[in-house]
């Protein structure tokens, strides 16, 4: 477990760096910085001890040479400044930038993710891999540049500096020091399983909240919010309790590294003390200057161990975050287009459907030995009890899903044989689930062809029939629809698939008669737009409208997934079979 | 904002305590640069060793005694905050139950939701950060500042030159930067909205091949919001070189003149280290202090937005009437009009209609023509504007609300179910209910058969219900509102996932459970309403038609329309 977590972490690593390696010069410069500065901030305390040398008691303070030591500590100091500016501003780009292309990646994988992929994770879990993940692998890189190698440097120098100044003291130094990084991981390992807990806990009382504030009617109605108080103050107790004990145990970090920082001062005080006053011999010998300069040294070389700490569990998250995201990345694509693949550009709208079988989960069987010939123009229509695969045939149809067995062709070519892009392309496809973009209107009808002409445009609305009820938006064709669209009707909005549909008008079509949520006129208004699409072109209808089956030439009749009856009206009706009882049971025929 | 203070009433002792606690560790830290002075001044240069040991088991002792006051400073804070998050969760979630519909329309679900968790959550660990750190650092500031004066008055005006000066740096950088972190939140909600666009439509834009148009859109999303964190970076890694640079030069003007007091005899060597010690601690405070600004103003922000919600009162009164008149009409709206806060338009003019017990009412039209208004006024869930809604001969406003809706069963527009079994989620109306009521529910809402393939009462649901399909959910919500047998059933267009045939079953079973169940229609579909005992047609919230299904297709046009596309051969056989 333990060595497999190591492997991962270490293929993280690699992935990271590769993403890193565009950004090598800026990452050159900003180590020369971090040494710049690391060196400098320790120089800065040697020029003070020599300072303090110069001044010893009344009488005896030598200014002559005091005042060049202050000017050094000056431009030391402006150094410092502009190195440790320069490294910031050196590792935000490095971050930043990795982290926007990392996002991209992921953007364009997005566009080629097979639609198995995407209609079965949640999308949450996408989304939140390209902000949430994305922004944690940021702030772990910037804090990982940032602190664990100027960490690592601070330790280096200060340990080189101090053992230039005196070997007994350094030594107390190293020997104590680390105490603080044990003391530090000991707290975070023991508290990560508490925080674990808690973060189950929170996530645990966001979904009740979302349950009782996303129901409310049924809630008031049933007058379940007794009931539900009484859950939510029960997880909320629980959170009480293990919160408490992850934050106050994680909190102890702090005051117990800064208690083992107070054990090295006051070590490095008192040896050095003795020090000073010849007690180890001349060779070990110490001025007040140089004990001050360790002293502050001894506070900065614990510093980057409690920093370091931190890092760790910043950059455990920033890692994992980074394999989220790299997981995404690495998800295979759909099938790509063969390398002579036909650009389908002149569908004569014959589609067949030559003993095709399909499954979303192998081993259950859905779509079996399912045969199917349409001639130019005809209408076909899908018919079929909610849940009964009516979304199969389409995602079969438009390649969303590849076929285990069998062939479709379309105008006599295999599909496998087409670009995927022109093969969709020559579909026109009307969903119930009306999916408009965030942008204007007539961004929204054009598209499918984005420099299409404002002309092109409203003839394609007037054609929809969608023209006069845009026409009298404030901001008519620029209104933009603002996500989740509440500023127009959802038939308004079929209505506007329609026009962007209408503005390409491939030759084979794909619509899903709405069943409910429309008002009769715009109801009557989709029916004319959808009767002037199909003439001339190979239509499938998913219907529910009894005088759209009817006028069909050929009725697919499906139920659990499977297509159980095919034919015209009056020869399902004279079976007598499923579709006889749907007709039936709807309408009294 | 007083009023979440409140919520630490219980906890003065812990809140007093905890900053106290800090104050002394603050104070134990800050001796330790007077106790080095001593050393070198007294204990080096006299000489005297046994000096320098009691001093330095004076240093360890200084430090057990801090480590000893932070722990209990910290075992304070965490106790405070968190009885402040969890007692203000509880009354934020009661206070949500308790507004009106129309108080929540105004904040929004999404955004209430958030406040309850996000915003409580941070409010929190904002008490905990303040109990615990944001004291500390003034703490330190203010007690170096009286140690400098105690130490030297003319070394000490530099350090009351320096730190304003650092504040002010400080201040600066988190103004200059704090609106960046607004505009880089708002862009990074734009990256996340459209990757969540791209997801749901992702059959769109794979049949009109327009990939690469979004990928182009998400690059100038994600170029803005890697702009905008580059900046204010840029911005906010100023602070550290900056205090660092004003530091230094504090430290050379005590250096320099600490020089000129020792040359007079008015100070010592050891002093001067003291003094730069102070400057040193008084740095690492300042960015502590600053790091934490940053996690207060967002906890501040998380406050403003949770007591705006608990400062609301609810808008709706509850009535004290529980009697009710059987021998009048169950349900009468009696010239009925209703209009949405913040809305011009009326959503319900003038309506009017009886019924009486056992009968059934259909409700037609097009979305927005006000068919959810109206069961909106029966449950009381919105008041309305005019006239008077009255079940059972009392007007529901005098009703309580307890009392009215024991009588009413609902069954909701968007069927969602909460996490549980299928038995919890069933015995909403009647806590007490049966398992054979149960079944009987199921069976006549047509999901017994579904429900009893998996673990029957015991099968457990997921958030919302997901685990069911949209046409399951509505029956389970149906079956729901059945327990108990309600006097009055409100169906709000909760048959639209059901195909036509489990549709008409259902309406069967409905009618035939309970003869006396006064039974509330509202569909689009005329299959679902024909055979009620009153339709009324709704157009843009007024009555455009009212009668039987027979009545209506020969006086109202709006019904002909509807019927023509929805049955038209049964038009052309009349």
């Amino acid at each position: 477990m333990r060595s497999k977590e190591k492997t991962l972490n270490k293929a993280t690593v690699s992935r990271i760096v590769d993403l890193i390696r565009p950004y090598r010069v800026t990452f050159i410069i900003a180590q020369v910085m971090v040494v710049i500065s690391v060196a400098l901030t320790l120089y800065a305390p040697v020029i003070i001890g020599r300072a303090i040398d110069m001044i010893i008691s009344a009488g005896r303070v030598d200014f002559v040479a005091l005042v060049p030591q202050l000017i050094k500590l000056g431009i030391v100091a402006a150094i410092t400044a502009l190195a440790q500016w320069l490294m910031n501003v050196c590792n935000n780009r490095i971050a930043y930038g990795a982290v926007k292309d990392v996002r991209e990646q992921a953007f364009a994988k997005l566009q080629e993710l097979p639609l198995r992929y995407i209609d079965s994770n949640s999308y949450g879990d996408i989304i939140s891999r390209i902000t949430t993940d994305a922004d944690q692998l940021s702030d772990g890189l910037i804090m990982g540049f940032s602190q664990l190698f100027t960490g690592v440097a601070t330790i280096l120098g200060t340990l080189i500096f101090m053992f230039s100044v005196n070997i007994i003291i350094s030594a107390a130094v190293v020997v104590i020091t680390p105490l603080s990084f044990f003391v530090a991981r000991f707290i975070s390992s023991h508290t990560y399983v508490m925080f674990r807990q808690q973060a189950e806990i929170r996530s645990e009382i966001t979904a009740l909240t979302e349950e009782i504030i996303g129901n409310q009617k049924p809630v008031r109605a049933f007058g379940y919010e007794n009931e539900a108080q009484s859950r939510f103050d029960k997880i909320n107790k629980k959170l009480q309790r293990v919160g408490l004990r992850a934050v106050f145990f994680s909190s102890l970090t702090n005051p117990s590294t800064r208690f083992v920082n107070n054990l090295v001062y006051a070590a490095v005080g008192t040896v050095g003390a003795f020090a000073v006053m010849g007690r180890f011999g001349t060779g070990l010998a110490l001025t007040v200057g140089q004990l001050s300069c360790l002293l502050t040294y001894a506070n900065q070389y614990t510093k980057p161990f409690n920093e370091i700490s931190g890092v760790v569990t910043e950059l455990q998250n920033a890692f994992a975050s980074a394999r989220h995201l790299f997981d995404l990345i690495d998800e295979p694509p759909q099938t790509a287009d063969s390398i002579d693949a036909r650009v389908l550009t002149d569908a004569d709208g014959r589609v067949d459907i030559d003993n095709v079988s399909f499954s979303y989960v192998p081993d259950v069987p859905l779509i079996e030995n399912f045969n199917l010939s349409v001639q130019p123009g005809q209408r076909i229509a899908v018919v079929g009890p909610t849940g009964c695969g009516k979304t199969t045939f389409i995602n079969l149809l438009m390649r969303f899903y590849d076929v285990t067995g069998g062939e479709i062709r379309v105008s006599g070519t295999p599909v496998e044989e087409i670009t995927g892009d022109s093969l969709r392309r020559s579909f026109g496809m009307v969903l119930q689930d009306t999916w408009l973009k965030s942008a204007t209107i007539r961004d929204n009808i054009a598209y499918g062809k984005p420099n299409a002409t404002d002309e092109e445009v409203v003839a394609a609305a007037k054609a929809a029939h969608a023209h006069s009820f845009i026409k009298r938006l404030p901001e008519g064709y620029n209104t933009v629809i603002s996500e989740g669209g509440e500023n127009i009707s959802q038939g308004q909005k079929q209505l506007l698939c329609i026009a962007r549909v209408m503005l390409c008008l491939p030759p084979m079509l794909i619509l899903d008669e709405a069943t409910s949520s429309i008002d009769t006129r715009t109801e009557i208004r989709i029916q004319r737009a959808f009767e002037k699409m199909m003439e001339g072109r190979t239509s499938f209808i998913v219907a529910h409208r009894l005088s759209t089956i009817r006028n069909a030439d050929l009725i697919l009749v499906m139920r659990d997934g499977h297509i159980i009856e095919q034919g015209t009206h009056e020869e399902l009706l004279e079976k007598n079979g499923f579709y006889a009882e749907l007709c039936s049971s709807s309408h009294g025929i | 904002m007083g009023r979440l203070l409140k919520y630490l009433r219980g906890y003065i002792k812990e809140c007093i305590f905890g900053p106290l606690f800090k104050l002394l560790e603050a104070c134990f830290e800050l001796t330790v640069p007077i106790i080095m002075a001593n050393v070198i001044d007294i204990g080096i240069a006299g000489g005297d060793g046994g000096y320098i040991m009691k001093m330095s088991g004076l240093l360890v002792l200084m430090g057990v005694l801090g480590l000893c006051s932070a722990l209990t400073a910290q075992y304070f804070a965490a106790k405070a905050a968190f009885g402040f998050g969890t007692a203000l969760r509880t009354d934020m979630f009661k206070k949500i139950n308790s507004l009106s519909m129309s108080q929540q329309d105004s904040i929004g679900a999404a955004s209430l939701i958030t406040r309850v968790t996000g915003d409580i959550n941070r409010a929190e660990s904002g008490v905990n950060m303040f109990l615990r750190l944001f004291l500390r650092s003034p703490f330190i500031v203010i007690g170096a500042l009286i140690a400098a004066f105690a130490v030297d008055v003319r070394c000490a005006l530099i350090f009351v030159a320096a730190v304003p000066v650092l504040a002010l740096i400080i201040f600066v950088i988190m103004r200059a930067s704090v609106p960046f972190y607004k505009k880089a939140q708002h862009s990074l909600d734009r990256v996340s909205k459209i990757t969540r666009e791209n997801l749901s439509g992702v059959r769109v834009i794979r049949a009109f091949a327009q990939q690469k148009n979004e990928v182009e859109d998400f690059e100038a999303a994600n170029d803005e919001l890697t702009d905008i964190n580059v900046k204010v970076g840029g911005i906010s890694a100023l602070m550290n070189p900056l205090t660092y640079v004003v530091v230094n030069l504090a430290i050379i003007a005590v250096v320099w003149q600490g020089g000129l007091r020792v040359w007079s005899g008015n100070m010592q060597q050891g002093e001067v280290v003291a003094l730069v010690n102070y400057l040193t601690q008084i740095l690492i405070a300042l960015i502590a202090l600053a790091q934490l600004v940053v996690t207060l103003t967002k906890a501040l922000a998380s406050g403003t937005r949770i007591s705006a919600v608990l400062r609301l009162e609810s808008d709706m009164e509850d009535g004290t009437e529980a009697e009710f008149d059987n021998n009048a009409p169950v349900l009468e709206f009696d010239n009925v009009s209703f209009c949405y806060s913040g809305s011009s338009e009326a959503a319900l003019e003038n309506i009017s209609f009886r019924l009486n017990k056992g009968q059934s009412i259909g409700i037609i039209g097009g979305t927005g023509s006000g068919k959810s208004t109206l069961v909106n006024l029966i449950t009381r869930f919105y008041d309305v504007t005019e006239g008077t809604v009255r079940v059972c001969g009392k007007d529901v406003r005098a009703c309580s609300l307890d009392a009215l809706r024991s009588k009413i069963g609902y069954v909701p527009q968007k069927a969602s179910l909460v996490t549980g079994t299928i038995r919890d989620n069933l015995r909403w109306r009647s806590e007490a209910a049966s398992d054979e009521e149960l079944v009987s529910a199921l069976k006549c809402a047509q999901a017994y058969d579904f429900i009893f393939d998996k673990d029957g009462l015991d099968t457990e649901v997921m958030q919302g219900g997901k685990n069911f399909s949209g046409g399951q959910r509505q029956r389970l919500t149906v079956a729901r509102a059945l327990v108990g047998s309600p006097e009055i059933l409100i169906l709000d267009d909760s048959s639209s996932a059901l195909d036509l045939l489990t549709e008409a079953k259902l309406g069967r079973a409905i009618k035939n459970s309970n003869p006396d169940m006064t039974r509330f229609i509202v569909s689009q579909r005329i299959s679902a309403i024909r055979d009620a005992d009153i339709i009324i047609v709704l157009d843009d919230g007024a009555a455009a038609g009212m009668g039987t299904h027979a009545e209506l297709l020969k006086t109202c046009e709006v019904y002909r329309e509807i019927c023509e596309t929805q049955i038209p051969e049964e038009l052309g056989a009349e």
